[in-house]
């Protein structure tokens, strides 16, 4: 498993405490909803970074307001079809305004990744031999949306009513 | 009864039966049939390994009934792959 | 119509270097078949019985002659010379090979065609109205709104991976001919009191094995909330939609579950959040999309009313077509032409490479080179001067696309079933044949009025067996194939899913079962009653009865 984080290789600082019993560990930890939920006054006490983990049924309402406390948020997909992390992660995003790392976990390819940094995921693990590659071919897939995301990329229409008010040389056909 | 292997080939989607030395051939004639449960197994491991190795997919053991040097698989949906659609009218159908 | 501009010709070239790459990698084995195969869906390609399909997004059913000549082209080089009508206004190929669809992309890429996310569980093409722009019923064109949702829809990043697959349709007229009841969302344009156009929108409807009729979640959108409110819709259902039993997983599950009111409450929550983001769609943009729509530019021409009905007194045949075939026009002097693509010597809905180029060239010669699909697996030549309606009727007559039958029993919709299917369970393909021999004639077809026979080989529903006027559904009894029978179904703006008769009849005795009913409502029929009209009056019993005897 590789992590890139803002379209490099990262290691990941994060200890993966969702299946630990006791939450003693010092440095970066990754706990999941019910952890949070059951000992948020322990967690609120550390002072090292605090990662969650939400599943694919666990909507990020429940951490809405909670989010100042997270550096990292890791949303699962786990089958690759399975869609509904996208709308959490705009949600995050573009709703709750979280600005730490938006991570996605769990069965995530190469043909998703354009589509997630779009809705505002910043980190992706990726099972990969090539993991730097596959983030750039991804990251130069498309250079035309339609849809605005607010990932700040203009949308075609946005681009043509501009070039309507500025026209230059070259026409629309 | 006996039976074949029939899968997909992965570049083209036709139709294909598994034949000797782990050959696919288009024609249900051409197929190897297994006569035992013993035979089929073996076919059904060789088609597993073509499947991991790319070369079809879906395989999958149909009966069929070898009677008078005819192989007609036993399921209308396998006698319409083997044979191609039974609708008229279209220039270069197989039936 | 819209034309691509450099903004969309650079998606879809995109999208075909990204599917090259996909491609590659299932054929190195980088991806296996699992991992491959929503993403082949999401670009039209389906593995049938006897080879790779491609399906082809018409978008709202319209397109050019220059396009269906790339069609015609693609049939012959790539496919075995023929192409299939859906009811979803698309086009398929039944023969494709995986290693040549790159290719085939690059050729559609070339006339503005794509096969973007026409499969898989995501929004599919949006389909309207066959007489869009062109019907006096019609409140505005709505192939504008069409346009704007499908650039909405197209690579979507949040609804790629769906609990199921989308399929939204559009009216512009309050003559529903785009089936938006039957949709999981439909909308209806209306005029308000001050002339301003809006939409009703309409959800949770579909067929498949637990049919529904959509609910009216808003009476009124404005067209700038359109994108929107579209939006939370989906929103909502990416979040909340089943995802453990793929039957179970389409937005009329969730709707019939919460109940009209909560999901309508859960949509206006999340449409509060984002009706005055940039999805609010400004006059400008809307104008823009409508310049694309502008009609073209008529001639000043009288109705030749008169004139026409002499040379029908005189001929039997060009009346029965006119009868059928032929609809009104907005224009005085103009006429809507229907092509049938339901003869005895093709499959319903199937085209020859030749018979595309030949359409091609009448509709450039006739129309404007545009024309229609519609989700009666027919085509539309749009604009045609009364003048030459006589000799498109012969040029028609020897293509074989003049068939009088559009809107009667013979226009049947027909999905492809076991014949070419993995889905199937019975063949469909047959049973039409023989109602199509079996009704040749011409005074009987149109003495039997306005009627229609929709026909799907499984439960899936594709040849929308449900709202057939007859309904005829194949399915696999112990290794054989039956066929059970559905009456007063209709999918127009009184849309009625209908009512199974009983068991089913074997292949063999299907079409006497046809003629069964058919007797039955001429004995029954009051003057000038169609079919469905007939039904409503006295119901399922004496169709039953005549078709399994009084107990």
């Amino acid at each position: 498993m590789a992590l890139i984080r803002n379209g490099s290789l990262a290691t990941d600082p994060f200890i993966d405490a969702t299946a630990h019993e006791s939450l003693s560990d010092t440095g970066a930890l990754l706990i999941n909803l019910t952890q949070w939920q059951e000992h948020r006054g322990i967690l609120l006490e550390r002072c090292d970074p605090l990662g969650i983990l939400l599943q694919s049924d666990e909507h990020p309402e429940n951490i809405a307001d909670d989010l100042d406390n997270f550096e990292l948020v890791a949303l699962d997909f786990p089958v690759f079809r399975d869609g509904r992390a996208y709308s959490y992660a705009r949600l995050l995003r573009d709703r709750y305004g979280f600005t730490g790392e938006l991570r996605a976990v769990g069965d995530v390819l190469l043909e998703q990744l354009h589509y997630m940094h779009r809705l505002g995921f910043n980190a992706f693990q990726l099972d990969s031999n090539q993991p730097v590659e596959d983030w750039q071919t991804a990251a130069g897939e498309f250079s035309v949306w339609y849809q605005p995301t607010g990932d700040g990329r203009p949308t075609a229409m946005e681009l043509r009513l501009q070039r309507k008010r500025f026209p230059t040389a070259a026409s629309i056909r | 009864m006996p039976q074949m292997i029939i899968a997909n080939a992965l570049k083209d989607g036709r139709v294909v039966f598994l034949a000797d030395q782990g050959r696919w051939v288009n024609r249900i004639a051409d197929g190897l049939l297994a006569e035992n449960e013993f035979q089929a197994e073996k076919l059904v491991q060789i088609a597993a390994r073509a499947e991991a190795d790319n070369q079809i997919i879906g395989p999958e053991l149909i009966k069929v009934s070898g009677s008078n040097g005819q192989r007609l698989p036993v399921e209308i949906r396998e006698t319409i792959r083997a044979s191609g659609p039974t609708v008229k009218g279209h220039p270069g159908e197989r039936n | 119509m819209y034309r691509y501009d450099e903004f969309d010709t650079t998606l879809v070239n995109e999208r075909v270097h990204q599917f090259r790459r996909q491609v590659q990698r299932r054929l190195n084995g980088e991806l296996d078949e699992d991992q491959f195969k929503p993403l082949r869906l999401m670009n039209g390609l389906y593995l049938q019985l006897h080879a790779y399909m491609l399906r082809i997004n018409v978008p709202y059913g319209s397109m050019s002659s220059r396009q269906l000549r790339k069609l015609a082209h693609i049939a012959r080089v790539y496919d075995k010379g023929f192409g299939h009508f859906t009811t979803r206004q698309n086009l398929q190929f039944n023969w494709i090979k995986l290693e040549d669809v790159p290719a085939v992309l690059v050729e559609l890429a070339g006339v503005g065609m794509h096969c973007i996310q026409s499969s898989g569980n995501c929004i599919r093409n949006i389909t309207s109205d066959q007489y869009a722009g062109r019907a006096r019923d019609e409140i505005e064109d709505p192939r504008v709104f069409c346009e704007i949702i499908r650039q909405w829809y197209t690579l979507h990043p949040e609804f790629s991976y769906l609990p199921r697959k989308f399929k939204i349709a559009v009216t512009g007229s309050p003559n529903d001919r785009a089936a938006v009841a039957l949709h999981d969302i439909g909308l209806r344009m209306h005029r308000n009191d001050f002339g301003e156009t809006g939409f009703e929108v309409v959800v949770g409807g579909g067929q498949g094995r637990t049919p529904v009729i959509g609910k009216t979640i808003r009476q009124w959108l404005p067209v700038k909330h359109l994108l929107s409110y579209l939006e939370a819709i989906l929103r909502v259902y990416n979040m909340y939609g089943r995802r453990d039993n793929i039957y179970k997983a389409r937005i009329k599950i969730l709707v019939n579950q919460l109940g009209i009111d909560e999901f309508r409450r859960q949509v206006d929550t999340e449409w509060e959040q984002i009706k005055h983001s940039p999805l609010q769609l400004p006059d400008d943009e809307i104008d823009r999309i409508s310049a694309y729509f502008e009609p073209p530019t008529y001639r000043t021409l009288d109705d030749l009313s008169d004139q026409l009905d002499k040379l029908r007194a005189a001929d039997s045949e060009f009346d029965a077509w006119l009868h059928s075939n032929v609809a009104e026009h907005k224009v005085s002097g103009y006429a809507i032409v229907n092509i049938s693509l339901k003869s005895t010597e093709m499959p319903p809905g199937d085209m020859t490479g030749d018979q595309m180029d030949a359409v091609a060239d009448m509709a450039d010669k006739y129309s404007f080179g545009e024309l229609r699909v519609t989700h009666r697996q027919n085509l539309v030549l749009a604009d045609i001067e009364q003048s030459k309606l006589w000799k498109i009727w012969r040029e028609l007559s020897a293509l074989g696309l003049a068939s009088a039958n559009i809107g009667h029993l013979t226009d049947m919709i027909c999905c492809p079933g076991l014949d070419y299917c993995a889905l199937a369970n019975a063949r469909s393909i047959p049973i039409a044949d023989q109602i199509t021999a079996r009704f040749q004639d011409l005074d009987r077809l149109h003495d039997l009025e306005e009627l229609s026979i929709n026909i799907s080989g499984c439960m899936n529903a594709c040849g929308h067996h449900h709202v057939g006027n007859i309904g005829i559904l194949g399915v696999d009894k112990k290794g054989k194939e039956y066929y059970q029978f559905t009456l007063g179904g209709s999918s127009d703006q009184n849309a009625s899913l209908g009512d199974r008769t009983g068991p089913g009849f074997p292949a063999d005795k299907a079409v006497n079962a046809v003629e069964t009913i058919l007797n039955t409502y001429v004995d029954i029929r009051n003057s000038g009653e169609r079919f469905s009209e007939t039904y409503r009056r006295v119901g399922l019993k004496p169709f039953k009865e005549a078709l399994y005897g009084t107990h």
